[in-house]
Formats: C-alpha cells, sequence, structure tokens
C-alpha cells in the first residue's frame, strides 16, 4: 500500500500549503493576539460532522470575545482540517504548537485522531478542550491539558447495551470499524451484553467502505435480534441501507458516530426505526439551546450538525479560561490557560460544565434516539426514547 | 459452529463473489487491453473506472430532480446511464493517453508509469472539486430504483435481486461483444497487430496512434461501465471509491495473466470468488479469531501461492501476442 503512503503525505503537503497561507501578515495591536483554533475534518466522508464543529466553536468565539478585547487583546479563530485522518492531524498539531498565540484547541471529531494529536499538544501542554471525542482513552491518559465536554464510550456502549435488553433482545451482532472510537464502543457494547446474558451471535471489523456483501450474508442467516454498528455514518449508513435492502429484518443500533443528517441521506429509508445512541442530545431538547440554534441558522443558514453545541460549549469554556488567566494583566501562557481550564464552572447550553481531575464533565448527559423520518431537514426531530445524566466510571475500565 | 449454516450460505456467498468477480473483470479488462499493446499499466484506470460512476449518478440524480426518474422504464434507463457513463470515461481515457501517454511513449517506462499516478492524482481531486462547488458534497447516493431492488428469495438465506443479476448479465454481454470485436472484426485485427509489432503494423498501413487511442477508448468504456454498475449495485460513491476496487482489479488482470483479455476475466472472478469467501467464512471456520477484517490477506496469500507457481498468471501473460 505505497501508494496510500505517498497519497497522505501529498495530503499533508496540501495542508500545510492552506495552512501557510491566511498566516500571512499578523498585525500586532495592543497586548498582541490570542488564536483559538479547531482541529476536525472539514473535507471527506465526515465532513458534516467536522464543520458543525468547526461552526459552533467560532459562533461562540465571536460571541464571547469582547472581554479580551477590551483587555486588549486581538482574538483569532483558527480552523484546521484535520481530515479525520491521525497523520494529518499530528502533522497540524505540529503547526499548531509552533504558533505561539494559539491558547487553545477545540477538537477532534475522531479518537483516533484526537489521541495521537493530544500527545503533541502536550509537549508544550496546549489546552485541548474535545467536544466529540468519547473514547476513554482520551481522558484516562489523566493529562492535564487535555479535557472533553461529551461523555464516554464506556458508559455509552453500556447504554446502548442496556437498551437493547429493554427492547427484548435475546441475540445480537456487532460490527464495527476497527478505528479506536469505533472499536472500542463496540468492545463495551459485545461485553456489557454478554454480561448482561444476550446472545453475541458475531464481532466482526471491517475497513470496507461500498460492498458489505459477505458480511451480510452470515449476518443474515444467523437472524439476530438486533445488529450494532460501532463506527460513523459514512461507513454505517452504506452498511444498513445493504443490509436491509438485502432482506435483513433485525433492529439497528449505532453509538454516536450515526448521529448525522447524511446518515438518512444516504441510506434514506433504511434505516427510519433504528436506534442510535449519544452524548450529544439534539439541541431541541437542550433549554439553553435554542437561542444558540436561532443564532447559527441565521449566521449559516443551515441547522447545526451534532457537536456543533458541544463544540460552542468547548469553546466559551476556552474563552473563559483564558480570560481567567489573564486577569492578572499579564500575557497568559499555554500552561495558565490549561490550569484555568479546570477551575472553569460554566452553564453551558449542553448542562452545567465543570472537569474532574482526569478532565472528564463531572455529569455528562447520555441518550437514545430514534430515527423518525428518512428526510435529512428532519434530522433534529429524532425522538428521544431515553435520556440519563451519568458520571465518569471512578476506574477506568479498558480502552 | 454447525455444517448447515456453513453450507446454508454457500449460494449465496457464491452469488456475492460472482458479481463482486464481475465488477473486477470489467475493471481489468482497462488494464490488460492496455498492457496487451502498450506494454505499460495505466495507474489512472481506476479513476477512469470512478468517472463513470460519478457521470451515472449526475444524470440519475438530474433527471431525479426533474422527476423522470419514475416515468421512464428502468432497463432504458439504466441502459442510458451505462452508455453516458463508458462515454465519458472512455473519451476521458484517450484525452490522458493524448495528454500524459503519448508524448512519452518513446521514453522508459517507468516516465509513463510516474504520469498515471500524476494522473490518478489529479482524477481524484478534480472531482473532489467539481462535486464540492457541484453539489458540496463528499458522498453521493445513487437513487434507488426500486424495480431494482426486488428480490427473488429462493430460501430464507438466499436471495437474488435484479440489480445482481444485471451486474452479471450486463458484464457478460459486454465481455462477449469485446471478445467478438478483438478476435473477429477488422479492427480487432488492427488492434492485435499493433500488440504483435508496431513498426510492422505501421508499415502495413495500420494507424497506430489510432489504433491506441481506440484501445483506451475500449478499455476506458469498460471501466465506465463497471463504474455505473458498481454505484447501481453498492450506492455510495466519492471520489477515492476508485482506488481499492481498482487495485483489485489490477491484481485481478495480473492473476488471470496480464495483457491477456480472457485471463482478466477468470482473475476477476477468481479474486472476487476469494475474497467473498474469506469474508464470509474466516470468522466462522476460526470460531472469531480471524474475522472478515482479514478477506484481503487470506485472498492476497492464495494470489501469492498461484504466482509463485503459475508467475505468468492462470492463463499466462500475453506480451507479444493476442490483445
Amino acid at each position: 500500500m505505497r501508494n496510500s503512503i505517498v497519497r497522505s503525505v501529498v495530503g499533508v503537503l496540501v495542508v500545510l500549503a492552506l495552512a501557510a497561507v491566511p498566516a500571512g501578515a499578523p498585525i500586532a495591536q495592543g497586548k498582541g493576539t490570542i488564536k483559538i483554533a479547531t482541529q476536525s475534518p472539514l473535507s471527506g466522508g465526515q465532513a458534516a460532522l467536522g464543520e458543525g464543529i468547526k461552526l459552533g466553536a467560532q459562533l461562540a468565539v465571536e460571541k464571547f470575545k469582547g472581554p479580551l478585547e477590551k483587555m486588549g487583546y486581538k482574538v483569532e479563530f483558527v480552523p484546521y482540517d484535520d481530515q479525520a485522518k491521525p497523520d494529518v492531524g499530528v502533522s497540524n498539531s505540529k503547526n499548531i504548537i509552533a504558533d505561539k498565540d494559539i491558547l487553545a484547541v477545540i477538537g477532534h471529531l475522531n479518537s483516533g485522531v484526537a489521541i495521537p494529536s493530544s500527545e503533541v499538544y502536550k509537549e508544550v501542554s496546549l489546552a485541548m478542550i474535545s467536544p466529540a471525542n468519547t473514547n476513554p482513552t482520551v481522558t484516562d491518559r489523566k493529562y492535564t491539558n487535555v479535557n472533553r465536554v461529551c461523555g464516554r464510550d464506556d458508559v455509552q456502549g453500556v447504554v446502548g447495551s442496556e437498551f437493547a435488553k429493554g427492547l427484548n433482545a435475546k441475540t445480537v451482532y456487532v460490527i464495527h470499524d476497527k478505528t479506536p472510537y469505533g472499536q472500542g464502543v463496540a468492545e463495551f457494547f459485545r461485553d456489557d451484553a454478554k454480561k448482561k446474558g444476550l446472545n453475541v451471535l458475531g464481532f466482526e471489523g471491517t475497513e470496507e467502505k461500498s460492498n458489505f456483501d459477505p458480511i451480510i450474508t452470515p449476518m443474515k442467516a444467523r437472524n439476530p435480534d438486533l445488529i450494532y454498528f460501532g463506527g460513523i455514518y459514512d461507513q454505517g449508513a452504506p452498511f444498513f441501507k445493504q443490509a436491509r435492502e438485502k432482506g435483513v429484518k433485525s433492529k439497528f443500533m449505532g453509538p454516536d458516530g450515526m448521529d448525522s443528517s447524511d446518515l438518512v441521506k444516504i441510506a434514506g429509508k433504511n434505516v427510519v426505526g433504528m436506534y442510535y445512541t449519544s452524548a450529544a442530545g439534539p439541541a431541541s431538547v437542550l433549554p439553553k439551546a435554542k437561542q444558540f440554534v436561532d443564532d447559527f441558522k441565521k449566521k449559516f443558514g443551515k441547522n447545526p450538525e451534532p457537536y456543533a453545541a458541544e463544540a460552542y460549549d468547548a469553546a466559551t469554556v476556552a474563552l473563559k479560561a483564558i480570560e481567567g488567566a489573564a486577569k492578572g494583566g499579564k500575557a497568559p501562557s499555554r500552561e495558565d490557560v490549561s490550569v484555568a481550564v479546570r477551575k472553569v464552572k460554566l452553564a453551558g447550553i449542553t448542562g452545567d460544565i465543570e472537569f474532574d481531575a482526569k478532565g472528564d464533565r463531572k455529569k455528562a448527559l447520555y441518550f437514545v434516539l430514534q430515527v423518525d423520518s428518512d428526510d435529512p431537514q428532519k434530522w433534529g426531530d429524532n425522538k428521544i426514547v431515553k435520556q440519563l445524566a451519568i458520571a465518569p466510571p471512578s476506574s477506568s475500565a479498558k480502552p | 459452529m454447525d455444517g448447515s449454516l456453513l453450507l446454508g450460505i454457500l449460494p449465496q456467498v457464491l452469488l456475492d463473489g460472482l458479481i463482486l468477480g464481475f465488477m473486477y473483470a470489467l475493471i481489468a479488462l482497462g488494464y490488460t487491453m492496455v498492457y496487451g499493446v502498450l506494454e505499460f499499466i495505466n495507474f489512472a484506470h481506476s479513476e477512469i473506472f470512478i468517472v463513470g460512476a460519478f457521470v451515472g449518478v449526475e444524470i440519475l440524480l438530474g433527471l431525479k430532480s426533474a422527476g423522470a426518474l419514475d416515468a421512464l422504464p428502468w432497463p432504458l434507463l439504466l441502459l442510458l446511464v451505462l452508455l453516458a457513463g463508458m462515454a465519458a470515461s472512455g473519451v476521458l481515457a484517450v484525452t490522458v493517453e493524448r495528454i500524459a501517454y503519448r508524448p512519452l511513449r518513446q521514453a522508459p517506462r517507468l516516465i509513463p508509469l510516474i504520469s498515471a499516478i500524476g494522473i490518478s492524482f489529479f482524477l481524484q481531486d478534480a472531482i473532489r472539486l467539481f462535486e464540492s462547488l457541484w453539489r458540496n458534497a463528499f458522498n453521493l447516493v445513487y437513487p434507488t430504483m426500486d424495480a431494482l431492488n426486488v428480490r427473488f428469495e429462493l430460501t430464507s438465506t438466499i436471495d437474488v435481486s435484479v440489480k445482481s443479476l444485471v451486474v452479471i448479465v450486463a458484464a457478460l454481454a459486454m465481455l462477449a461483444v469485446l471478445h467478438l470485436l478483438v478476435n473477429r472484426t477488422k479492427v480487432g485485427a488492427a488492434i492485435r497487430a499493433v500488440a504483435e509489432d508496431q513498426a510492422a503494423a505501421s508499415l502495413m498501413g495500420i494507424n497506430v496512434n489510432r489504433i491506441i487511442s481506440l484501445t483506451f477508448l475500449i478499455g476506458g468504456a469498460m471501466g465506465g461501465a463497471a463504474g455505473v454498475l458498481f454505484g447501481v449495485q453498492y450506492g455510495l460513491i466519492n471520489p477515492y471509491t476508485g482506488f481499492i476496487p481498482g487495485l483489485k482489479a489490477f491484481t485481478a488482470a495480473v492473476l488471470g495473466g496480464i495483457g491477456n483479455i480472457p485471463g482478466a476475466m477468470v482473475g476477476g472472478l477468481v479474486l472476487g470468488l476469494l475474497e467473498a469467501f474469506a469474508a464470509s467464512y474466516l470468522s466462522l471456520l476460526t470460531g472469531g479469531a480471524f474475522g472478515a477484517e482479514y478477506k484481503d490477506i487470506f485472498a492476497f496469500s492464495v494470489l501469492i501461492i498461484i504466482l509463485i507457481f503459475r508467475p505468468k498468471g492462470l492463463l499466462g501473460e500475453v506480451v507479444r501476442g493476442r490483445a
């Protein structure tokens, strides 16, 4: 697969070239510039969610940069495209830590990208606040600069299996995408399902994106009550579509990676009725999020995708922390900001945000939702069938 | 694992493998024909293949937004889309040859190879640019035609959908036409003559450049047809989708004996069946120790073994023989 390495290298070069352009001529003004960066996939199959993260954070920066500007700082927002690829994320991170003005990173979408990238941020104690990375490893490394406003897969997987049991499913079949995120959450689902006495008929990983026939054939023959796909919608949607079209009658379920209107755009009526767990509720159930949704629609002309609200809160936390660190009058350092993030208490639009010693939210929300319509515009109307607020597990399970 | 399950899904696995195999065979023709004539691997063929799929989806989406998708009978629609995909990919292949390969024809063999890899990158990102400007989308979904999704249920585990039959019938028809064209017509004789000896062929009054263009046109058109069938069968395409099937089809061409047209077909079918077998059975047979993700490792291990014993491929390499 040398060709794919060549492709990655070329991709990185292109990103570097693009990233270098806007950094043209910084104008010194007052006390200097403070930059907030985002990293999320802005191109490729997961761009819908990644774009939402960028825009959510951008909205927060524009809304809450006032106090810092009054102190004499120029506040800038710098989005990076990690393409949902670990190598691109890491090389972006190196550019980010080289830019001394960047004091916080909001990102990433994919745990598999966030974990290696955060190793780079850690070198300089640059605060990372993740809106979407649910893999336990993200915070279980106990880095002082890594935080997240979303929930964890070891809880999300269990929420899923508990719900599956509640649906009276006796047999389940588990597929995952072999990424730290997808495989991780699928393993938590499987292990807990077994514990609860469900019969796990199969557990398969696949990187396939188009032809799922050979996986569906043995699965269909065993006729499970429920099929769980640990992964992201760009792979899950064609899988579920082909399964239904091949006559699979099982119930479908997935983790928060399925939570995008693109799921129904791709799979259409085949996924109506499917369940998915989420650590990000639709903005409609978050009472304070209405203003956010209105602002978002007004500014960007579309509905916020899942995680846009989380990114908004993450960026708000970052700005509050920088403000706190800048209070003394001296320019805040990256260490100061990382320390300050852990002290922030914020009534965010996704609920009260306060981090524990690992960087997890003291209480995160988990939801089980059901796809309601095959119209992508109505994704936000998906019904919540279960809602829970759960604290992170005290002793961490295996990653 | 009980034996009844293993045997019960066997026909379905064979069918899955056949469909995949015919797809590989159609793409492999593009590699093998060009190699037969020029002894050169056209690595941009995977993108020429996916361009066919994109042209197909654009036409279907256009008809859908005009409301004509349900008005036209599906066989006519499918034929229209297939022809359009074939035309677009064929013309693209000829253009690529004219711009990127012909000026390098006298250069050492590795130079046009690098040019081909460059064209492959260029086409991927050109499609990506076009689709993001035109539809602001990365993944494109083939509109479903309900008639194509009708399934004939043979048993509770085995069924055949109309679109699978369409893939098989279309692939067989095209392979038959190609075979007749190369072996029974004057043009075919000219192609074979150019493959045999370009200098001698041109002395006999054959326009070598035109025949080479024709070879690219036919190979590209087969790739384009495969692209449309791929889209209809699997439903979702993006600008990078062509890469893996292209690589597999190239492998299939080598397996069958590169430069050999029936070889490309046999190679494609063998690879498709191996892959389907591995993906469906590995986890059942090993009790979950090796899952479907090992399908490529299994399939390619078998390929290596075959090529160790038959280094020229199953049907033999044809370098200076038939095209």
